[in-house]
């Protein structure tokens, strides 16, 4: 489906509440490889949505094209009612500039596999570079965000020490304190515990769950921990070949799954271990 | 003539010409790290312009000989109207023709940064500029700073040709003392040491200290 010519696509989103993130005929592909086929996804406000499903399905790409890591090959990715890969221009939609990314990029924020810490900077400045160099936030009101959210990952007596100087749970979860610090309104999770021990999984899925459960933050996350995933979602989706193949919420999913696919995948899962 | 009295008759322009050099070697470097920044940078523009401007430069000064280039810009600018001091133009030569190298390795360690980093700064919002200056840069400071000491023991080495534009430097110097003295043993022996001695005990230790101390901004000491 060619979904290149956006011409009919609306200049926002309606709605109330109007969803927060709305994936509409979004198509990504490498040259004749298509990794996301025509994606529909609507994501509301405050709902935390996982996304699940057998390596090459296309699921690190839906959050890495959020983020804008990728560009799109059709469709239209909107946020927070807004066209984030697009602009409109003589009430037409557009490819956005970069000032028009920037602008609504500033409503996302992602954690990723392998944390990405600033390697030259301590924990508490990780967290205040944002604020300080993007947001413009005077070093005294960084540094009190900074600290606060520190405290409440557990990290603030690590506040001083640089990346290297800590374990893959304490560098994630100061990870976590770094997006928050840019006050999101949704917040991407991409795999975040798979480059961990087995033994700190526990510190940074408990970081997310005290989200889930305090914050009104949307959040997308891909994750292979199913456990975590049904106790804390509030909708999971199962991608399978570029296309969402099955959705609902995860007792539906997980305990009475209809597709065939999604029961061999969440079999092979249980097998695993 | 013992060689503590030929240091004795010598020794004063020996070590003035060795000022000279060292002043040369600093000057030109900071004008190669100067230079190599801005044309490693423009070689990763996304302007063609801009990259072909750097790529012109880079092909030229490492693609011919420095001691044509220091003619060039000694006996052959002065014709188009740009007529510099000789010690000017010594330092000029060395610090561009080195600049082109060092651009090379700007580049590369840019390239070498994780691209994870890059994601990272970009999931932050910040501008490509601020990206490159806050995040990228830093980190590829550390990587490139071993290349950099052997950059600089080499442009130490280059300064020994300004001596052919009469510039009294080290070599300058010694030349003169040999050709009233013929001490060839003495006086290239001398130079010779001179050299040794500055690139092994002040080049490449201030530059294992740059190193430690990078390091150690890294949380890595």
């Amino acid at each position: 489906m060619d979904t290149k010519d956006v011409s009919d696509f609306p200049l926002a989103i309606e709605g109330d509440p109007a969803p927060m993130v709305s994936f509409r005929k979004v198509t990504k592909s490498y040259g004749n490889l298509t990794v996301l086929d025509a994606l529909d996804l609507d994501v509301a406000e405050g709902e935390m949505v996982t996304i699940i499903g057998p390596s090459g399905s296309g699921k690190t790409t839906v959050l890495r094209m959020l983020m804008t890591l990728e560009t799109i090959n059709g469709g239209v990715i909107y946020v927070d009612g807004k066209p984030l890969t697009h602009m409109e221009r003589g009430g037409k939609l557009v490819p956005a500039n970069d000032r028009h990314l920037r602008q609504i990029r500033s409503k996302i924020g992602m954690c990723f596999q392998h944390f990405n810490l600033f390697p030259h900077m301590t924990a508490l400045e990780n967290c205040m570079e944002g604020p300080v160099h993007v947001l413009g936030l005077t070093k005294q009101d960084a540094r009190e965000r900074s600290e606060e959210l520190l405290a409440m990952v557990g990290m603030a007596d690590k506040r001083d020490q640089h990346p290297s100087r800590l374990s893959g749970g304490q560098q994630q979860r100061v990870a976590i304190a770094r997006a928050l610090a840019m006050r999101p309104k949704v917040m991407l999770f991409d795999e975040v515990t798979s480059a961990l021990d087995p033994e700190v999984i526990g510190e940074v899925t408990n970081v997310i769950r005290t989200l889930v459960s305090e914050h009104n933050l949307t959040m997308l996350m891909v994750t292979h921990q199913m456990g975590f995933a049904r106790d804390i979602s509030d909708r999971i989706c199962f991608f399978y070949g570029g296309r969402i193949e099955e959705q609902g919420a995860p007792d539906e999913l997980f305990g009475n799954p209809q597709r065939e696919r999604t029961q061999q995948f969440l079999s092979a899962v249980k097998e695993a271990h | 003539m013992s060689y503590f009295e030929f240091l004795g008759l010598y020794g004063d322009r020996i070590i003035s010409g060795t000022l000279i050099t060292i002043g040369l070697t600093l000057l030109s470097a900071l004008l190669a790290v100067a230079i190599a920044l801005a044309a490693g940078l423009m070689r990763m523009s996304s302007n063609m312009a801009v990259r072909g401007v750097a790529t012109v430069y880079i092909e030229i000064f490492r693609g011919t000989s420095l001691l044509v280039q220091l003619y060039w810009i000694f006996f052959v600018l002065p014709l188009f109207g740009i007529t510099l001091e000789k010690f000017t133009a010594g330092f000029v030569a060395v610090g561009m023709n080195l600049g082109a190298y060092g651009a090379e390795l700007v580049r590369g360690a840019i390239l070498s940064v994780p691209k994870g980093q890059w994601e990272a700064g970009l999931a932050l919002n910040m501008s490509p500029a601020k990206r490159m200056r806050r995040v990228i840069l830093p980190q590829a400071v550390v990587l490139m700073l071993p290349s950099w000491g052997n950059l600089f023991i080499e442009l130490l080495k280059g300064t020994a040709l300004v001596s052919l534009i009469s510039v009294a430097d080290l070599m300058f110097q010694v030349k003169q003392i040999n050709g009233t003295t013929f001490l060839s043993v003495e006086t290239f022996g001398t130079a010779l040491i001179i050299y040794y001695v500055l690139a092994r005990f002040m080049i490449t230790p201030s530059m294992r200290w740059l190193e430690r101390f990078m390091m150690r901004k890294m949380g890595r000491a």
